[in-house]
């Protein structure tokens, strides 16, 4: 049985979504709990989401 | 990936480039540069008068702790000063209370000398008058009684009477 | 004196645009087969998508049939054996071959092909084109967006400038509201990502790029129906910038951290194994920061003009007194998102490349400065 590209791109989307939806919940944690640190916390957020976002789009434009 | 290389445009590239960069360019010397500079300026000039307060504060601080100080210091000593002639007064007060008590003392002594010098030749005056008296008295007395014989016997008998031979 | 010459030269090129050269076409239908509407909404939001020879506001038919595009025509410059210019009324919206010293182009699909002179278009089995295309360097709608915005960019910021040698310090009017935006450029993005030694040099860059990308996005989503910024070639162009400035700013850290991540902490032979696997991830990483850079910010714009459109695509397929208001209000809703996406995507294109270049121009005595700091903290 073949599963269609577009499904696998798909499920690296959720992956992708759940990934990011992750770090920016710790951020927030993390934010409310050091409020002083949120320069830091903020920019090694985006770093991290902006990995996993190129995978997204690895994903989506390798269809 | 194939669709992303096929809409890729050279021209729109090379466009996209030339003008970026012309545009940062022109923008770099004609905007940021005097913007930044601007900025900074305003900024430095701000926090230099930031400074400039604070230190007008320091001083006047010191200006006034200087004056406090100054006054803690009259303050002092006019303290001390009025100590001191205290100090003088109670001094003087009882220098004199001393001297008037000795000067006194000496006068009272002095007195007492004069009074008890004068009392013993009052005294002394006193008993020769009372001698003199006596004698003139006893010699009144004695020429009444021994103006006869049998008195200067009857004297001569109690005399020895009195007289016990131990 | 300059403002109003720049006035004038901003005036001039909004005129020059919305002077409408009507181009009327006889439709020529009847040889298509008749499309329904879903596809037909498909292909105008494709085509809006793609950059456009020629900047029509709107195109309707009318009475009589005919195509009716109110805009005006740009140039078209080929090299194709020689330069070639001609004006994209030519193609009279790749509905007519364009023939210049004697070759015919024909405009397909935003696209210029090289035909023969009755405009065939040849295609291999995946239905692509097979004709030549000549290199086409021309002043497209996007093009012109780029000229028009930097245009306003150099008068808003010029005049920005100059407002504080006039006024002693003190931004007036459009100042008041863009100096924010630049002092939180550079004191919550250049600052804290690139360290306080170095962030000068970076600043004039980063404070172009983001309103570039802000101003592009924005103009983005007004009717203009132009999509500069969700063109591959233009966030190309935008990340190899990036791409350029780190790696030609770096530092001898960085190019040892690339080529030698793990430093003295181990024997050197202990780190040839590793090294097979790092280094080549190392140098990957090198491209892949600015081609993520160029995909995300030509995705988010591709995705939002998508769904903006198909949800006004959407009004005129219900038909409906309950789905074209529902589809409406929901346009609504995410053309107020797009523009809080306008936004964050420009700031996002200008942090990253703050963190790139803060990577590339960092020194080893900075890190120790950072951990003393905290480990005070």
């Amino acid at each position: 049985m073949e599963i269609p590209v577009m499904v696998g791109a798909g499920l690296v989307v959720i992956g992708v979504g759940i990934g990011i939806g992750r770090i920016g919940g710790s951020a927030m944690d993390a934010i409310a709990r050091q409020p002083e640190a949120y320069g830091k916390i903020q920019t090694a957020m985006l770093i991290a989401a902006a990995l996993i976002e190129g995978i997204g789009f690895a994903a989506l434009f390798a269809v | 990936m194939e669709k992303l290389i096929n809409e890729f445009s050279i021209g729109l590239f090379f466009w996209q480039t030339l003008l970026f960069g012309l545009l940062l360019f022109l923008l770099w010397k004609f905007a940021w540069k005097p913007i930044l500079n601007a900025v900074n300026d305003r900024e430095d000039g701000i926090k230099d008068a930031l400074a400039a307060a604070e230190n007008a504060k320091k001083e006047m601080q010191n200006v006034t702790a200087d004056s406090e100080k100054l006054l803690k210091e009259a303050r002092a000593e006019r303290e001390s000063l009025l100590k001191e002639a205290r100090g003088i007064k109670d001094k003087l007060i009882a220098e004199s209370k001393e001297q008037a008590k000795v000067e006194g003392d000496k006068m009272i002594k002095q007195a007492q000398a004069t009074i008890e010098s004068e009392k013993k030749a009052a005294v002394a005056d006193i008993k020769n008058q009372v001698a003199e008296l006596s004698v003139d008295i006893a010699e009144k007395v004695i020429k009444e009684q021994l103006s006869n014989k049998d008195k200067q016997l009857k004297l001569v008998d109690d005399m020895l009477g009195d007289i016990k031979l131990n | 004196m300059r403002k109003p010459f720049l006035l004038k030269i901003l005036l001039a090129a909004v005129l020059l645009l919305s002077n409408s050269s009507f181009a009327n076409v006889k439709e020529d239908t009847s040889d298509e087969p008749k499309k329904d509407l879903k596809t037909e909404i498909k292909e105008y939001i494709n085509h809006h998508l793609q950059d456009s020879h020629d900047f029509s506001l709107f195109s309707y038919t009318n009475d009589t049939g005919e195509h009716v595009y109110i805009g005006s025509s740009l140039p078209v410059i080929l090299w194709d054996n020689g330069l070639k210019v001609f004006s994209s009324s030519k193609f009279h919206h790749g509905e007519t071959l364009a023939e210049v010293d004697g070759n015919y182009y024909k405009l397909y699909h935003s696209k210029i092909y090289k035909t023969n002179a009755e405009g065939a278009i040849n295609y291999d089995e995946d239905h692509h084109p097979t004709n030549t295309k000549p290199i086409d360097f021309s002043i497209t709608k996007n093009v012109v967006m780029i000229i028009v915005t930097g245009l306003l960019m150099l008068w808003l910021f010029t005049s920005l400038a100059r407002s504080y040698t006039k006024n002693n310090g003190v931004p007036t009017g459009m100042g008041r509201f863009f100096e924010p935006i630049v002092l939180y450029i550079r004191d919550d993005i250049a600052r804290p990502n690139i360290g306080e030694k170095r962030y000068r040099k970076y600043m004039p860059f980063l404070l172009t790029i983001f309103f570039f990308i802000w101003f592009l996005n924005m103009f983005g989503l007004t009717p203009l129906g132009i999509n500069v910024t969700g063109n591959i070639a233009i966030t190309f162009s935008l990340a190899i910038m990036t791409f350029f400035i780190t790696n030609l700013t770096g530092t001898k850290d960085y190019w040892m951290h690339q080529f030698n991540p793990l430093g003295d902490s181990m024997p050197w032979y202990a780190k040839i194994p590793l090294y097979i696997i790092l280094v080549p991830i190392e140098m990957l990483g090198l491209f892949i920061k600015p081609f993520s850079l160029l995909i995300r910010l030509y995705a988010n714009m591709q995705a939002g003009h998508i769904v903006l459109m198909s949800l006004i695509g959407l009004m005129f397929i219900f038909k409906s007194w309950l789905g074209s208001p529902l589809s409406f209000a929901l346009a609504f809703a995410i053309s107020l998102i797009e523009i809080l996406v306008a936004l964050l995507q420009a700031y996002i294109f200008t942090m990253l490349s703050a963190l790139y270049f803060g990577f590339a121009s960092e020194e080893h005595e900075h890190e120790h400065e950072e951990d003393a700091e905290l480990a005070h903290s």
